[in-house]
């Protein structure tokens, strides 16, 4: 069951003051309506999981760790490792947040996030299959949310990328359908870089990447995924509001050129 | 029948979805939609239903509300607090599905209730509930669409006041070609799927995933081809509530007119 949830309470003074910025092609935080927050991602942070990524958006910060363990494939790929995308809204990142099962935002951005790697085929699954219908590699991305400052789903998009791009594993052979470990550590077979961009809609302004005092006042917001040849791989609108035809058009074609610079500035930190 | 035949072709994997005629595997052409059949007022009980065949979907919805709400304290001082319930019948699919929600259905259940919550003029009924429940009885792909022409149609049955109505339809993309309203094996073995809900008098989207791999003139022409669908599935919604009020309206005159006669 989804359930309409109390909107947040922001002081009328607050709303007005940021949405006022918005309509006049400012904003709270002295950025213009397509400006990112400055981006920080630190690879390999923690050193048990097989990759792992830090990235700070702004204030917003996010940890995703990949483990990657044998498992037995699916019957409809039984040639194919296995991709599981995870996210856990932590208690210490929100007072909004509870411990508990994950609530529907959390299953939303976890799904996302995994539309984005699943569509654009980052991993090389067929790679990781041991023996077929048997034994499969099986990816674990947990997305951790440690501090909610907004734009939850382009950090954990990003983080998942680079704990995927940092991500390690033993080279393997097969004997007897069971994988033999060699000394040799190779780097998990990645083929294309997914980039999420989200933009929200307040008044009938479009801004890039929203602070929470933005997606507080927002009516509805859109992210679009974009692989590493600028095609769209994955979209996801969502809040209360509505687009027009056209605003869908305009934010897609920014977030494909955005994506671009994200994409490069991320590789860029990696390698 | 012409299902199995497709059905037998879902066993090879590499089926053309698009002849040399572009006619597609059910013999549709690329902006073709599925046969629809809408009924309003299906149910007894509920407040409001609405039944729609999209292709071989089957999908019942109904509205129970604005009633109390409960538990009290999920009740909001401003507004109707909509409920909304996707859920999909354990006989829906190939396989068996497991009756309880998945995290795909829990995640639907989401936004479809964001696609139709902007249509929705629940500011009229504070401190109460709007229960929407969308029961897949046969899956075909497009389910969250068609779900959504339903459930738009039983609020409207049960006489919830609405801004207007919300249709929804999907494009996508097979054997590189930008086609409407993907069926099962088109979703399965094709290239990418974009369900859109458009509230149609406005032209506002109310609902828009995407998933698979699209340029993005492939994007804009999808995006044209299922809000012009979306306009024809309204179109159907619209006669289909005339069907059932015109009906009702003659079952009044009726009684009206024998009234005078005694």
């Amino acid at each position: 069951m989804s359930t309409t949830h109390q909107l947040p309470i922001v002081a009328r003074l607050e709303q007005k003051t940021v949405v006022d910025l918005i309509v006049k092609g400012k904003r709270v935080d002295d950025r213009g309506p397509l400006d990112y927050r400055p981006t920080t991602i630190m690879l390999g942070v923690i050193e048990k999981a097989n990759g792992s990524a830090q990235v700070y958006l702004g204030k917003t910060k996010v940890l995703v760790g990949v483990k990657i363990q044998p498992g037995t494939p699916f019957p409809d790929t039984p040639d194919e490792g296995i991709l599981t995308v995870n996210s856990e809204f932590v208690p210490l990142a929100s007072p909004t947040f509870e411990a508990g099962p994950p609530d529907e935002n959390s299953i939303e951005l976890a799904r996302v996030v995994d539309r984005g790697i699943r569509e654009s085929k980052a991993i090389n699954l067929k790679k990781l299959c041991i023996e077929p219908g048997k034994k499969v590699f099986m990816v674990f991305v947990d997305v951790y949310v440690l501090d909610h400052d907004g734009n939850l789903i382009d950090a954990a998009a990003m983080a998942a990328l680079g704990a995927l791009v940092n991500a390690k594993m033993h080279a393997f052979k097969v004997e007897k359908g069971e994988p033999v470990y060699k000394e040799e550590i190779v780097p998990l077979p990645m083929q294309n870089y997914p980039v999420s961009i989200t933009s929200v809609k307040v008044d009938s302004t479009t801004v890039l990447d929203p602070c929470l005092e933005e997606e507080q006042v927002m009516s509805c917001r859109l992210t679009v995924t974009t692989d590493k040849d600028g095609n769209i791989c994955a979209m996801q609108k969502g809040g209360l509001g509505f687009l027009t035809p056209d605003e869908i058009k305009q934010i897609v074609s920014t977030s494909i050129s955005k994506a671009k610079d994200l994409r490069e500035k991320i590789l860029s930190n990696v390698k | 029948m012409k299902w199995e035949r497709e059905r037998k072709l879902d066993n090879h994997k590499t089926v053309r979805l698009l002849d040399d005629n572009g006619l597609r595997v059910d013999g549709r052409r690329f902006d073709e939609l599925r046969p629809l059949k809408i009924e309003v007022g299906t149910l007894d009980k509920a407040d409001g239903s609405a039944y729609v065949e999209h292709g071989r979907n089957k999908i019942l919805a109904a509205v129970y509300g604005p009633r109390e709400a409960h538990p009290k304290h999920i009740a909001l001082a401003d507004r109707a607090v909509i409920k909304c319930r996707y859920h999909m019948a354990p006989f829906s699919t190939d396989e068996r599905k497991s009756p309880a929600p998945s995290r795909r259905e829990l995640e639907l259940s989401k936004v479809i209730r964001e696609a139709l919550e902007p249509a929705i003029m629940s500011e009229y009924f504070p401190r109460s509930t709007i229960d929407i429940i969308i029961e897949v009885l046969q899956a075909d792909a497009g389910t969250r669409c068609a779900g959504i022409t339903a459930a738009a149609l039983a609020l409207a049955d049960a006489g919830i006041p609405m801004r207007e109505l919300v249709a929804g339809c999907a494009a996508g993309k097979i054997d590189g070609k930008v086609v409407l309203d993907l069926s099962d094996i088109e979703d399965k073995q094709g290239e990418a799927d974009l369900p859109v809900a458009l509230m149609p008098k406005s032209g506002m989207v109310s609902l828009l995933q995407m998933d698979g791999s699209l340029t993005e003139d492939e994007f804009k022409q999808a995006l044209d081809m299922s809000i012009d669908a979306c306009r024809r599935i309204y179109e159907m919604q619209r006669e289909a509530l005339r069907q059932k009020y015109h009906i009702v309206k003659d079952e009044a005159d009726n009684e009206a007119a024998t009234e005078v006669r005694v």
